[in-house]
């Protein structure tokens, strides 16, 4: 048992690596469909905005924290950028990822100042701002849903690229979401700089225990603003992303997506306790929570049952690494 | 002559209205074993941060080889040789070792980038200094605190220390692990490396170190080579008082009913055939290494090993103890060992914790009768000496000697026959562990309670038992009055199973 409990600790993604195998296993027993490639792409590209949301959660917990402000910064950061591209007449691609990115850092940096300077817990801080964010948006920006007739048009055709095509049985054609390769290209990176940087390090060691993370001579309020800046901006990229890819600037949307992203995070191993999880856990976390959650139709049950089955995830998941971190009782 | 290493002199240090550090000189010579000495709140982190450039004195000078030092920061300290392994070791429990060990070299260095490879190297290099054999790859949090100390240890000497501050060492460890531990600091000090050595078990001082300073509130009370102090010449320094150790002898008859008798108590595994007696007034030591059972008698005596095979019976009746509240019903009280965890609920005041297991007796139809408790619990922190104003304070600010009297002072609101104490001293200064044993030994004489008391301090069971049992994997291996043994004959007993 508790050769098992190690084997978990060294390598958390072994337990959602197994849980994802028996879950695809057995729904593509129950409905052969599920192996459709426009199925397994559709699941694929559905994991892309989770899955970015996923990876500056995971940033947050592993310092020993918790987010839940980044889907209001999401929504602030997509439609502050639409809203001025509109109002600018201005269309295009990097630029406004840019932007997104930039209102994100500068509200994720707000979170940091609560945090550091002001030694808040970062679940009241991140409650606090994303409520405060999401009030201004809706209070002072605008209520008004902007649909496909009024979305730039470039940002649309960007998030519609598809790079990789299979003929289906029935002659039909899928494509794979290009957003999958931006995806997969983000969490590259966050994986790079956690395991190959010392500010990556000094996450896991701040998520350690701060006072040896001082002691040792990690910069603690430098890694602090990182970590809450890096976790606004994915945020906001991934926010104007979820809106290029729906064709919607909606800023009444994401709510109560916080749960589904951490139920991921911690379904792919980290821990709320924090210094523990990595990308490729998180990334198979986010797989597993859509596939799951996503297959429910294609197995006949009614998706009311969606939100029971996200909920029963975050338990058994923290119920699972909770044992994994139990402290030995000598 | 060459200077001293380190020279403190005149060092005074306050913070607003306190003065923690008071007048104090110090001289730490190269490659010697300095003992630091006093009891909690004497001013000895105070002296250690100052040292290692946490603190900046107020008044005095601080000299490194002679030279003055002015403005000194931990950095500052560290690049000339000075390394603190903090009590709680700072390490990173989620890290591996190799991680752990190599921390601090890379951030020193200044790097941006993180090689897996040169972290293994400078890793297997550390410990290759130390000569110990440690999993390079096995995550800190894993290892035994003895473990944990050695990588601590490592990692401080990687940045070749001149002087080693080690504070409170020993408190976690076992005899054995002590004795482990003393080898490699003769070893880092064969490499002229100095080591200060920061306690308050006197024993230990005398067995290591070759010259002693002791402080008392923020003064420094005496000071020389450990050849002129004894214990009480110690302890007399740490506490300004004199604490005489004199023996517990239970006058009892022996032809009455034990309190407690135990035949062939087994637990698979735990326990295998233990069988015991306890005497009202009498108090029985409990010792043997770690491992041999001695917790899990207590735990099963508790009501918490309700599988257990044999016998109990209390004042002669035969008893089932297959839960807490059945062994509470009997009149068992449990102290354990680790009470910051176990034995206090560290977000409550003093009184909560003091009537944690009296609301049932204190309330009539389910609503406590406030009046009766808050007397009672003020009853009770005088009887036990507890120092704090009132009872609403936090139960955290007490220090490590109260809080221990909370907690045995909530088991005697209940009236218990039999009072069980695991380690009841760990973590306390000898001021108060004093007072502790004065108290218990108070109970036991005059309340007729029996004391079943496990420790793996020899001469508090000797001081204070009147009878000592000695565990080893789950078998009672010798039941010896005390007056028929020794410290000396025990520490060899305990030595020989080991």
């Amino acid at each position: 048992m508790s050769a098992l409990a190690n084997a978990l600790r060294r390598h958390p993604e072994m337990m959602v690596a197994a849980v994802l195998v028996l879950a695809v296993v057995v729904i593509g027993t129950i409905n052969p469909v599920f192996w459709q490639p426009s199925n397994l792409f559709s699941l694929m590209r559905a994991s892309v905005i989770t899955g970015i949301l996923a990876l500056a959660v995971l940033l947050v917990m592993l310092s020993g924290g918790i987010d839940v402000s980044f889907p209001a910064f999401a929504i602030a950061a997509m439609y502050l950028t639409v809203k001025a591209m509109i109002a600018w007449g201005f269309d295009g691609v990097l630029l406004p990822f840019a932007m997104a990115t930039a209102i994100g850092v500068g509200l994720g940096l707000v979170n940091a100042v609560f945090v550091y300077y002001l030694r808040m817990i970062p679940l009241i801080v991140t409650l606090g701002t994303g409520t405060a964010v999401r009030g201004f948006i809706l209070g002072v920006v605008g209520t008004s849903q902007i649909n496909i007739d009024q979305m730039p048009p470039l940002l649309i055709n960007f998030a519609r690229g598809e790079f990789f095509h299979v003929t289906q049985a029935d002659g039909s054609t899928a494509g794979l979401s290009s957003m999958v390769l931006v995806y997969a290209g983000i969490a590259l990176l966050v994986h790079l700089m956690l395991r190959y940087t010392m500010m990556g390090r000094s996450i896991y060691a701040l998520g350690g225990g701060e006072e040896a993370a001082r002691r040792v001579g990690f910069n603690v309020r430098r890694t602090t603003f990182f970590i809450y800046g890096l976790a606004g901006a994915l945020a906001g990229f991934a926010g104007l992303l979820h809106g290029a890819m729906i064709w919607t600037a909606n800023p009444r949307d994401m709510v109560g997506l916080e749960l589904d992203v951490i139920a991921a995070v911690v379904l792919g191993g980290a821990s709320i306790f924090g210094g523990r999880g990595t990308v490729i856990g998180t990334v198979l976390g986010v797989l597993t929570l859509v596939v799951i959650t996503n297959s429910l139709i294609i197995l006949g049950v009614d998706t009311t049952w969606q939100r029971v089955v996200v909920g029963l995830i975050v338990i058994a998941a923290t119920a699972a690494t909770a044992w994994r971190d139990r402290k030995r009782i000598a | 002559m060459t200077p001293p290493l380190i020279e403190l002199r005149h060092i005074g240090k306050s913070f607003s209205a306190v003065r923690a550090l008071e007048d104090v000189s110090l001289t730490i010579g190269r490659g010697e074993i300095h003992c630091l000495a006093g009891e909690n709140g004497s001013g000895k982190s105070t002296l250690i941060k100052v040292i290692s450039g946490v603190w900046q004195p107020d008044q005095g000078e601080l000299l490194i080889d002679g030279q003055k030092m002015e403005g000194m920061t931990p950095r500052a300290a560290i690049q000339h040789g000075v390394q603190v392994i903090y009590q709680d070791f700072s390490l990173f429990g989620n890290l591996s070792v190799a991680e752990n060990l190599a921390l601090s070299m890379e951030l020193q260095e200044g790097r941006k980038l993180v090689s897996w490879r040169r972290i293994r190297s400078i890793a297997q290099e550390a410990i290759r200094k130390l000569g110990v054999d440690l999993d390079l790859d096995a995550l800190v949090e894993t290892l035994p605190t003895a473990g944990k100390q050695l990588v601590a240890i490592a990692r401080a000497l990687m940045s070749d220390p001149r002087l080693l501050i080690m504070d409170e060492p020993t408190t976690a460890l076992t005899g054995r692990e002590v004795e482990a531990l003393f080898r490699v600091v003769r070893d880092i000090q064969s490499r002229g490396i100095a080591v200060l050595f920061v306690s308050h078990k006197m024993r230990e001082m005398l067995e290591i170190s070759e010259r002693l300073t002791v402080i008392r509130s923020g003064r420094v009370v005496a000071a020389g080579p450990i050849s002129e102090f004894d214990e009480a010449a110690i302890t007399r320094a740490m506490t300004g008082q004199e604490i005489a150790a004199e023996g517990y002898r239970w006058e009892g008859t022996a032809g009455g009913t034990p309190l407690l008798e135990v035949s062939g108590l087994t637990i698979p595994g735990q326990l295998e055939d233990v069988s015991l007696r306890v005497m009202p007034g009498e108090i029985v030591g409990v010792s043997g290494l770690l491992g041999s059972g001695r917790t899990e008698l207590a735990l099963a005596l508790f009501g918490m090993k309700h599988g257990y095979q044999g016998q109990v019976r209390i004042d002669g009746r035969e008893v089932r103890l297959d839960s807490v509240q059945r062994a509470i019903e009997h009149g068992i009280a449990y102290v354990p060992e680790d009470r910051l965890t176990e034995g206090l609920f560290l977000t409550q005041t003093i009184d909560r914790n003091m009537l944690a297991t009296s609301y049932a007796r204190l309330s009539k139809g389910g609503i406590i009768q406030r009046a009766r408790a808050a007397r009672e619990a003020a009853g009770m922190i005088r009887e036990m000496a507890i120092a704090t104003p009132t009872g609403d304070r936090p139960v955290t600010q007490l220090s490590g000697g109260n809080a221990q009297r909370v907690v045995i002072g909530r088991w005697l609101l209940n009236d218990p026959r039999l009072l069980i104490l695991n380690g009841p001293t760990v973590g306390v200064d000898v001021g108060s562990k004093a007072g502790i044993h004065r108290k218990i030994r108070e109970l036991a004489r005059t309340r007729g309670l029996g004391v079943l008391m496990i420790s793996d301090d020899l001469p508090e069971l000797v001081d204070n038992c009147n009878r000592i049992i000695v565990l080893h994997r789950g078998r009672l291996v010798s039941d010896t009055p005390t007056e028929a043994t020794s410290e000396a004959a025990l520490s060899e007993q305990l030595g020989a199973l080991a």
